[in-house]
């Protein structure tokens, strides 16, 4: 049975209550827009980005708790890593998010992005917790335009 | 409203005529507060729909054998239930279409845009708290014809600016169109009213009927709109069939969106002449078992009786309005007094984002809807991003509250 508490971890309530690296930056080298129309999740990634490096990242928008944590430990994750490294990072994120409930996680490679685990159990908040990567995403292959998940 | 709160109907009774509301979600019994989204079925619906294919399941008007005779039967007798149901005087008003939106397309299309009464430069007015269905039709129309688009607003409590009508109503008015029930406030419009003021420029009257045809009395000479349309799947019937009502002489000056099968008395290379009214409307081989299925539906409210569906529906959206005053930080939005509102209540809370709280309900079997619910204008009007709703129709009762409320206290433990 699903279980609310798989899904709403400290870690995730605590981020949802005071988000991280959620602020504008002035000096972004890249940014970029995503928005998930189903509920209304808005989300603007800031990216600091020094050659392929991710020197700083940053976040603002509104949304669900799920969204909102998970924008704010992914500026986290990936401040740091080069581009290379944060899309691997999204699909190890992105392949337990929708693998299935209860498999085997990497935990050294994912760290924190581990509580996300019990979104797999909920198919519809999949969106809410991958709309700050994919817009991450977006920023970093520097295409214009509003990420937009159907 | 105390718990004891009377309940007019048997609803436990009433709970066996469905067979979805049996079954268990994530191992707790089903609580279905989505009405406004789409309603469940009856067993009466879904064997009237499969007797139609498992025993006389033919095309209608033209097929020369029993079989056909029986279906178009049928398919005809609903359309005359659907018109008693609703007060029209003549089964010939009332159009099969696939749904509200379509019906509110076919009047886009086939009134403003095609049709001669609208011209270029006039005036077409909505209001604020339209469903998406009944905004971008008429998006099309402007950006095709060159009409202006006006609107009324609403107040905090969700109902509309009465009194905006009388500046924005002017001689180049030819359209004024309103949501009988909203589905996000559940504010009840009075389209008597706005009808009589669209008639004294010579404007039509187009009512998006999706949520008030199916929860309460609806009588269109009462109203005397001259158009009206609404959804058989909110109202216990299937999906994929719809209505559109017209006065008989505004149908006439309407022209069909389809062209096809069925809707033409005649065609020749290039040319054709169109069907008579409602048939015109209805171009290919139509939804015959939806039809069918929806005749089932009105039978089914017709037998409880609108009237009784509506005073039930205000017992319990009290009672709701009640329970839900007493969970910290939740704030209801729309009509605070039951005789203006339908069974639709939308609510935000300050520690939970709509859509938080639609998946802890979830997990306590209880669902709601989360979101802009296809009203973004609205939205944007309350500076919203979503909101979460419940809504109530014949199947649900005050228990249905009990547990909606208490998962509701689950979502402040959650985000305490
Ligand atoms: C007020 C209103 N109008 C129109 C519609 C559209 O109905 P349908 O999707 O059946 O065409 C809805 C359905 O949500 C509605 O609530």
């Amino acid at each position: 049975m699903a279980d609310l508490r798989e899904l709403y971890q400290e870690v995730i309530l605590d981020h949802t209550k005071n988000p991280r690296n959620y602020r504008t930056m002035a000096d972004a080298t890249a940014q970029a827009d995503g928005n998930n129309p189903l509920c209304g999740d808005r989300v603007t990634v800031y990216l600091k980005l020094d050659g392929d490096r991710i020197v700083d990242a940053s976040f603002q928008g509104q949304g669900c708790a799920i969204s909102k944590s998970s924008a704010s430990i992914m500026t986290e994750a990936v401040k740091g890593k080069t581009r290379a490294e944060a899309e691997v990072l999204f699909d190890r994120f992105h392949e337990m998010i929708t693998g299935k409930p209860g498999a085997p996680v990497d935990g050294k490679a994912l760290g924190k992005l581990a509580v996300f685990q019990g979104v797999s159990e909920f198919p519809l908040r999949v969106k809410c917790a991958s709309l700050a990567w994919h817009t991450l995403r977006s920023a970093l292959a520097e295409k214009p335009g509003i990420v937009t998940l159907e | 409203m105390a718990r004891t709160a009377k309940v007019l109907f048997d609803v436990p009774e009433i709970k066996k005529d469905f067979p979805i509301l049996q079954r268990t979600v994530r191992d707790k019994p089903l609580t279905y507060l989505d009405s406004t989204a789409t309603s469940q079925k009856p067993r009466q619906v879904i064997d009237a729909m499969t007797d139609y294919y498992s025993r006389y399941n033919a095309n209608v008007h033209r097929a020369i054998y029993e079989l056909g005779e029986e279906s178009t039967r049928e398919y005809e007798g609903a359309r005359e239930r659907v018109a008693a149901f609703i007060g029209a005087k003549d089964p010939m008003e009332v159009a099969y279409t696939k749904s509200t939106t379509e019906s509110l397309n076919l009047v886009a299309y086939g009134y403003a845009l095609k049709g001669k009464r609208v011209q270029k430069g006039d005036e077409i007015i909505g209001t604020v708290l339209e469903h998406h269905s009944n905004h971008v039709p008429w998006h099309f129309v402007r950006d095709l014809k060159g009409v202006t688009l006006k609107y009324v607003d609403v107040d905090e409590d969700g109902r509309l600016k009465m009194e905006q009508y009388d500046d924005l109503i002017t001689k180049r008015t030819k359209v004024v169109t309103v949501a009988q029930v909203s589905n996000v406030l559940g504010t009840i419009n009075d389209v008597k009213e706005i009808a009589k003021r669209a008639h004294e420029v010579g404007a039509v009257c187009v009512v998006d009927a999706a949520q008030s045809v199916p929860h309460m009395p609806v009588d269109v000479r009462e109203l005397d709109c001259d158009f009206l349309a609404f959804s058989g799947h909110k109202m216990l019937g299937p999906t994929g069939v719809g209505v559109l009502y017209g006065k008989k002489e505004v149908l006439e000056e309407t022209e069909p969106l389809l062209g096809g099968g069925e809707m033409i008395s005649e065609v020749h290379l290039g040319t054709a002449k169109w069907n008579d009214v409602p048939y015109k409307f209805e171009g290919g081989t139509p939804p015959i078992a939806e039809v069918i299925g929806l005749g089932a539906a009105v039978d089914y409210l017709t037998k409880l009786g609108m009237p009784a569906v509506r005073q039930h529906e205000m017992n319990v959206t009290g009672y709701a309005l009640q329970e839900l005053s007493n969970v910290a930080g939740l704030r209801v939005y729309g009509p605070k007094d039951v005789r203006q509102r339908g069974g639709v209540v939308s609510f935000t809370m300050a520690k939970a984002h709509p859509h938080d709280i639609a998946s802890i309900l979830d997990v306590e079997g209880v669902c709601i809807r989360s979101g802009h619910h296809c009203a973004q204008p609205l939205m944007d009007r309350y500076d919203l991003a979503a909101t979460a709703r419940a809504s109530f129709y014949v199947y649900n009762d005050l228990e249905d509250v009990d547990r909606l409320a208490a998962a509701l206290q689950k979502v402040n433990e959650v985000f305490g």
